[in-house]
């Protein structure tokens, strides 16, 4: 059975329609890219899945449990986890503590053992500490941890952002354009951080423009275009397909 | 002698915050214990002792408004409305009143707890609104209850309020009319609420706060129930106000509707505001401060006025005073007196923080 399923998912804003009937699935351990002009539905999807919408129609099941109308934060407890296509970082939060905000659904200290700093409490943001520490290490920012998220590099603040999100331990991570604004050099070590986390077993959806990432990280395709799915498959078969490089060109192209 | 508390309460406070060496910062701790503890047992003048022992509940409310403000960034004008609960709740539970007579250390912990579950009747219904609407619900809140009290004339007294209340025993002595039983309580309920507030601020729940407060989505996205975390700074806020309550009705022996206006909700904001919102130990100054200027600075005016035949009354201008000194905060160090970095980052620099 496949990680997430989405099935005949539509959601209209006013008389615009995002999405319009997209079903696909994400299988486990796959890094699933999701492509399109501008305006295909792409962040919409990711909206939906993440509860920030809720589908007109259709329904979503993540881990064989149905997951649309259910609220955000229950979405990440139960092990969705997502960056933004502009960077959302708690600003003025140093870095180690951005990540361990992402622990939050791993914690499980209640009011009065954070009021009264029982010692299980203390052992557990001990823990959380060093745990966070780790996933700073292991996007490459373990040097700054101590620094203000806002204060950070752009592309330091998209790897903080994944470490952040990595936190929560999720088995799906959701990268919205994740290469926006990178320089090659940092383009290409996001592509090496993009295979570590597959190592690590995390099932990845990626929304990109970048199609050198995309066609060089992904396994599979799925293409919108106008709330529509148009295709979907790997790589060099999306890249054949006439459909698509209609899309993107124009028809007559 | 209160000179001397107030330079001794201000000044090792912002000489904690500026000291980082473990060793220095207890030195500085122990001094200021020391000085808090023993000089009362040197030169206990009384009216000395009065001013301290409410400064020292303004710092509890400030402590306690910031967890609101500074920790969750909700703003919460109707912080007076907890500490009227409080003191009601002591006037009424031990007093001829209703021919309760409950112990003040027991109705110290019903007080929170009253409070605290007010706080949510508060957050519950606003935990949708933000900034600026917030403020208003909050506000309407603070106007609320004490008009509560004052209708309910048969309960509370109406405007005349609740008189000769039960001194506290301690032991089985009681506290009688001397203000330093009080003055040591408040410094137990200030070390108390530094204990609790510094150990919500380092916790998972504290994190969740200033996430919120910082991009609430995103917070969201990481798995923080943002309903139940702001209910949570709404209940935990109001308790301190409960219990601050009490001890200023147990000391004054009297409590009535119009001891908790607006004003006093506006008096624990500025305080936040003078001395650093989100801070402990700038909110800790900022109470000082303005206790300072209220309790000791506008009397000694007052009465150097009244020696050279000059008939003015300096307390009725308190409004100004404070209007002044915020205004003078606002333009020279937005941040208040002691600013906690983060929050002062983002009152200069507005286009980083929350979208």
């Amino acid at each position: 059975m496949a990680l997430l399923e989405l099935h005949c998912i539509s959601k209209r804003f006013g008389r615009v329609s995002a999405l319009a009937g997209v079903s696909f699935a994400v299988e486990r351990g796959e890094l699933l890219a999701v492509i399109g002009p501008n305006g295909a539905g792409k962040s919409t999807i990711f909206n939906a899945i993440t509860g920030i919408y809720a589908p007109d129609a259709g329904s979503i099941e993540f881990d064989g449990a149905r997951i649309d109308g259910r609220p955000t934060y229950q979405i990440a407890v139960a092990g969705i986890a997502r960056t933004f296509q502009n960077v959302r970082l708690f600003t003025f939060m140093p870095a180690i503590d951005n990540v361990m905000a992402g622990e939050h659904a791993r914690l499980r200290s209640n009011l009065f053992a954070s009021l009264l700093h029982v010692p299980g409490e203390r052992r557990e943001e001990a823990r959380a500490r060093e745990r966070a520490r780790e996933l700073l290490a292991f996007v490459g920012l373990e040097r700054v941890r101590n620094v203000e998220a806002g204060s950070l590099d752009y592309g330091s603040q998209r790897r903080l952002e994944i470490a952040r999100a990595l936190a929560s331990r999720p088995q799906l991570l959701l990268l919205d354009e994740p290469a926006a604004g990178m320089n090659p050099r940092e383009k290409a070590s996001l592509r090496d951080l993009l295979q570590a986390i597959r190592a690590r077993g995390v099932t990845q959806m990626l929304v990109e423009h970048d199609m050198s990432l995309v066609m060089s990280a992904s396994e599979r395709i799925v293409v919108l275009d106008r709330g529509e799915k148009i295709a979907q498959g790997p790589p060099a078969q999306i890249r054949a397909d006439r459909r698509v490089i209609e899309a993107y060109l124009g028809a007559g192209a | 002698m209160i000179y001397l508390y107030f330079a001794a309460g201000i000044g090792l406070t912002v000489a904690l915050q500026m000291v980082q060496a473990p060793r220095k910062r207890l030195a500085i701790g122990a001094l200021l214990a020391a000085i808090l503890l023993l000089g009362p047992l040197v030169n206990g003048n009384d009216a000395t002792l009065n001013v301290l022992a409410d400064a020292g509940i303004y710092i509890v409310l400030a402590l306690g408004l910031n967890v609101v403000v500074g920790y969750a960034g909700l703003l919460d004008l109707g912080y007076a409305a907890f500490f009227a609960i409080g003191a009601y709740a002591y006037a009424l539970l031990a007093s001829p009143q209703l021919g309760i007579h409950l112990p003040f250390w027991a109705i110290l912990f019903i007080a929170a707890a009253l409070a605290s579950l007010f706080g949510i009747v508060l957050g519950a219904p606003t935990l949708r609104l933000h900034g600026d609407y917030l403020a208003i619900v909050t506000l309407g809140f603070g106007e609320i209850v004490p008009q509560v009290f004052q209708n309910l004339t048969k309960l509370t007294g109406g405007p005349n309020g609740i008189a000769a209340l039960d001194f506290p025993t301690f032991f089985g002595r009681s506290f009688g009319q001397g203000s330093m039983p009080y003055y040591y309580v408040s410094l137990g309920a200030i070390a108390l609420t530094l204990l609790l507030v510094r150990n919500l601020r380092d916790s998972r729940l504290g994190r969740a706060w200033m996430a919120i407060r910082e991009d609430e989505l995103a917070a969201k996205h990481v798995g923080i129930n943002t309903t139940a975390v702001k209910l949570a700074a709404f209940a935990l806020g109001a308790s301190f106000s409960g219990l601050g309550g009490v001890i200023f009705a147990a000391k004054l022996s009297l409590v009535s509707p119009d001891l908790f206006q607006f004003q006093l909700s506006v008096l624990i904001v500025s305080m936040l505001v003078l001395g650093g919102m989100g801070n402990i130990a700038g909110v800790v100054v900022g109470a000082l401060v303005l206790t300072f200027v209220n309790g000791v600075l506008l009397p000694q005016a007052n009465t150097m006025a009244a020696a050279v035949h000059l008939n003015v009354d300096f307390g009725q201008y308190h409004f100004l005073i404070y209007g002044a000194i915020l205004v003078g905060i606002m333009l020279f160090r937005p941040g208040g007196l002691l600013p906690n970095r983060q929050r002062s980052e983002e009152l200069t620099n507005p286009q980083a923080g929350t979208s």
